[in-house]
């Protein structure tokens, strides 16, 4: 089984996939007597769109939870950057530059959309509680780039129209599209995208495709993305895991993977004589 | 230092230059970025265009050479235009809605080597139409977005092209004022390609001299001033939006304000308050649509307060507006209203600064026309075509009236022909149809006379003109009574129920209609009714719809029949569409007319079913999404008969 290609290399459009950035080794995760995840071990470059697929309840949340730090595996490590990650509260993930979405949209749904995406900045906030309340000097400035910031988010996503509407007045497609503005918004190395197309119509799973490789060719974020829509995650990411009940059955570029009997059974079933 | 002297002001770029030296500090352009209104003084704005000017002199754009742009309104596209200007080269906006195919006949028709295009959706269409024709040598871009891994050695960003030409600026300015300095009233000023109600497009060559003519006395019959503002939302490629945008703006040296993006231009309209507004019908009406539909859904103090106001507006609103005599007790009550409901219903609509609005392009509904004017918006219409730098015919300020299109615009002269087809003159007459000496020579005559193609006549006492209808629509039916489709089209689309509509009739023995139903006026008043539907089809095929489309259709049938020149054009039976006429189906025009030949062919199975008597009819239509798939779509119409007036009984009774 190719473990894919390790780093530093152009991609055919030209985008350049640097050293290991996250590598898992040997993760295993129990819940009581549950196995969720046996014996993973799989790295995400620099750079690179990395998407996890699989049936329902293969694991995939549970991998992305790990890796966001959110859970804590009972067996393995998670290297980040060249150093083994400690258990780390998420607001310290936060500060390591990883943001996330969620597959069941979690926006503060009374805040406007505008809000809601400077909530992303916190973790570039310097300015004390009190100071920010007087919000002068110091906290003002801080604001007004941060604001800059978030504006231009707001602009590569193309959600100026709702800047100031109130999140529960909008459709899923775009509270999906906030989320991801959100995410963006503390200016992340990893992004972790948790089933971003589910539930779109075709057209919206087309802008958000076109979002996502925006970010990741404008920014250079590497992106890491939960997803069972297999037409696109072939063609987003350049490279893919396949997992199934919580066992790792597959991984490389999604020609490799598509050709890779045990995947083609693990979606379409084997017959069983 | 600028050489040129400001008195020769022959073209756009050296009306330029007098705006600098007279208005430098003054703002020529807005636009919403970042959430914040960005703006540019008239001299950073010269700057930016004679940078960009110079980059492209640099790629090798020279005096004659057409510059095809294509954009949203954005100020970068119109310095883009003014800078092709500035080398006597030609600019020619596009559509930028236009698919591949339509931009590639365009492109390949004007020979461009420069396409200069707002983004990657732009970039991406040309690309495509590179494939099947040559000659395109230079895609410079504004937006970079998404267009970073793009390896093509055709491509360049405009901020690239300013910089190259900002480094040439100290050797090469001189020769881009000598160039400046021999641009004559007779060069091409732009070449706007008409959007073709029939047949391909025709790029209109329209002069400096027509465009600084038109701009100088359009904008002194409505005394235009520097401190005007707009908001540049209309197409580009349009001629409106140059003479407005461009012409008028520079003439006057008033600032253009664009919008964030299309969705947010109520907003932008709002924040920005335009003290000169032009908008086609449609706006109006969807406009007018919008308030209605909220105001039902008010509560009763709120609606009965709303009714009373609009009442009174309506009774006196116009004349204080004319400044005709009204009342003390009404104008105090008019004053109250204005307080209460107008004031901040304009302020909602963004019109609390209009000075002087305009609307064209199709006939405006008497109601929706009189809506405005009676809420003190100073609403005129205007009558305008390419070929003439828009004006023909227009409103003078207290001589409104919504059955005319106005009197003759100042320099035109007006004349009817026979055939009822009015034919114009003026110093805005368009040179030529580019490449197409034929239909030249079919519009305009040796004098100068052109055709408007619409049929029409001079009222003597008050000078106003009034428009019928197409020239080349107008026919005989089979009886041999006059037969004129968009008077009886525009009278049911006065009904905020009905989007669109095409009658049939030409040499036939009676008339007909396809309906298209308006989806937001309809589903509002369905979700008020309770009717459940899932579809445009499904909503209107509603038996309901249909009761209350035929009531319509019986109600102009009455007024019809009162003209009796014109009775013969009653409806006798109609179908409601099952899909909206669009323009990616070629069924309407860029800039929503309809396309009629179009129409009769691709449905003739519908027209068919009209004439032979049958009560319903199954058909499959072709549809293109926007991204240019097909599909199709398969439905089972209706066709209901109406109530005509029988006119041969009233005449004899007579």
């Amino acid at each position: 089984m190719s473990n894919g290609s390790e780093g530093n290399f152009v991609t055919t459009d030209g985008r350049n996939i640097g050293g290991v950035m996250m590598e898992m080794k040997n993760i295993t995760l129990r819940f009581g007597g549950v196995v969720a995840l046996e014996n993973i071990s799989f790295n995400i470059l620099e750079g690179e769109v990395r998407a996890i697929i699989g049936p329902n309840g293969a694991g995939k949340s549970s991998m992305l939870n790990v890796i966001s730090g959110f859970y804590i595996p009972q067996e393995g490590e998670v290297i980040f950057q060249g150093s083994p990650r400690p258990s780390l509260k998420p607001f310290e993930v936060a500060h390591q530059g990883i943001a996330r979405t969620f597959q069941n949209i979690a926006l503060f749904e009374g805040m406007s959309v505008l809000d809601n995406v400077m909530t992303g900045r916190l973790t570039k906030m310097k300015t004390g509680i009190f100071s920010q309340m007087i919000w002068a000097g110091k906290a003002e400035r801080e604001e007004i780039e941060n604001r800059e910031a978030v504006e231009k988010i707001i602009d590569f996503l193309e959600i100026q129209a709702i800047r100031k509407t109130p999140v529960s007045r909008l459709p899923y497609g775009l509270k999906k599209r906030v989320e991801l503005a959100r995410a963006l918004a503390a200016e992340p190395n990893l992004l972790l995208l948790d089933e971003p197309m589910a539930g779109m119509n075709v057209e919206e799973k087309q802008d958000m495709s076109r979002f996502i490789l925006d970010v990741n060719s404008e920014f250079g974020t590497t992106i890491a993305l939960i997803e069972h829509d297999m037409g696109v995650v072939m063609d987003l990411s350049d490279r893919v895991v396949v997992m199934d009940y919580g066992r790792k059955i597959g991984d490389g570029t999604p020609d490799e993977v598509r050709n890779n009997q045990e995947v083609i059974d693990a979606y379409l079933g084997v017959s069983h004589d | 230092m600028n050489t040129i002297s400001t008195n020769e002001l022959v073209s756009i770029p050296h009306l330029l230059a007098r705006n600098v030296a007279t208005r430098g500090d003054m703002p020529a352009y807005r636009e919403k970025e970042f959430g914040i209104w960005q703006s540019w003084t008239w001299s950073k704005t010269s700057l930016e265009i004679e940078n960009f000017a110079l980059g492209l002199k640099d790629l090798g754009v020279k005096k004659g050479d057409f510059v095809a742009i294509v954009g949203r309104n954005r100020p970068a596209m119109y310095w883009a235009m003014v800078a092709v200007q500035m080398l006597n080269a030609v600019p020619v906006p596009l559509y930028q809605d236009s698919v591949a195919e339509e931009m590639a006949y365009v492109l390949e028709h004007c020979g461009a080597k420069y396409v200069i295009v707002g983004d990657q959706e732009q970039v991406d269409k040309i690309l495509e139409v590179q494939q099947s024709i040559s000659g395109i040598e230079r895609i410079v871009y504004f937006d970079a977005k998404g267009l970073r891994k793009y390896e093509n050695s055709h491509l360049s960003s405009f901020i690239e092209v300013q910089e190259k030409g900002q480094s040439l600026r100290e050797s090469q300015l001189t020769e881009l004022d000598k160039i400046r300095a021999s641009i004559t009233l007779d060069d091409i000023c732009v070449m706007l390609y008409t959007s073709g109600t029939t047949g391909r497009p025709k790029g209109v060559v329209l002069s400096n001299r027509n465009i600084i003519e038109t701009s100088k006395n359009s904008s002194e019959f409505d005394n235009l001033k520097s401190s005007e503002e707009t908001v540049a939302y209309l197409p580009m490629a349009w001629v409106g939006d140059f003479i407005f945008s461009i012409g008028q703006a520079y003439w006057t040296g008033f600032c253009v304000n664009c919008p964030e993006s299309p969705e947010t231009l109520n907003t932008d309209l709002r924040e920005i308050g335009p003290s000169y507004y032009f908008a086609p019908p449609r706006v109006f009406e969807t406009q007018l649509t919008s308030v209605m539909i909220r105001m039902e859904d008010a509560g009763n103090f709120k609606r009965w307060l709303f009714e009373k106001s609009m009442a009174l507006a309506k009774r006196v609103g116009g004349d204080i507006l004319d400044g005709n005599a009204v009342g003390f007790i009404n104008r105090i009550k008019y004053f109250l209203g204005d307080i209460f409901i107008y004031g901040p219903l304009k302020n909602t609509l963004g019109f609390s600064k209009i000075r002087v609005g305009y609307t064209a392009g199709e006939a405006i509904g008497p109601e929706i026309f009189e809506f405005y004017r009676s809420l003190g918006i100073n609403l005129k219409q205007l009558y305008g075509q390419t070929e003439a730098s828009v004006f023909i015919t227009q409103h003078p300020d207290g001589e409104v009236r919504s059955d005319t299109v106005g009197v003759a615009s100042p320099g035109v002269e007006l004349k009817v022909a026979e055939s009822g087809e009015v034919f114009y003159r003026s110093p805005g007459v368009f040179i030529e149809y580019f490449k197409n000496s034929e239909s030249t020579s079919e519009t305009k005559d040796g004098d100068g006379w052109v055709a408007t193609g619409d049929a029409g006549f001079v009222e003597e006492e008050t000078g106003h003109l009034r428009i019928i209808d197409r020239a080349k629509d107008v026919g005989k039916m089979l009886d041999g009574s006059l037969f004129a489709p968009k008077y009886v089209e525009n009278k049911l689309k006065f009904y905020p129920n009905i989007l669109e509509v095409v009658v049939f009739g030409n040499g036939r023995e009676f008339c007909t209609a396809f309906i298209n139903i308006d989806l937001i006026a309809v589903g509002n008043w369905a979700e008020r009714m309770n009717i459940a539907y899932s579809s445009y089809q499904e909503l209107a095929g509603h038996d309901l719809v249909m009761g209350a489309i035929k009531e319509h259709i019986e109600e102009i049938n009455q007024s019809i029949s009162e003209d009796p020149m014109l009775a013969g054009c009653q409806i006798n039976r109609f179908l409601v569409l099952h899909k909206e006429l669009d323009a990616d189906d070629g069924e309407l025009t860029r800039t929503r007319k309809v396309r009629r030949n179009i129409i009769e062919d691709k449905f003739s199975d519908l027209i068919t079913a009209l004439y032979d008597g049958s009560s319903s009819v199954s058909t499959e239509t072709e549809v293109t999404y926007e991204d240019g798939r097909k599909g199709s779509i398969k439905a089972t119409l209706m066709i209901h008969d109406t109530k005509i007036i029988d006119i041969s009984q009233r005449m004899a009774a007579e």
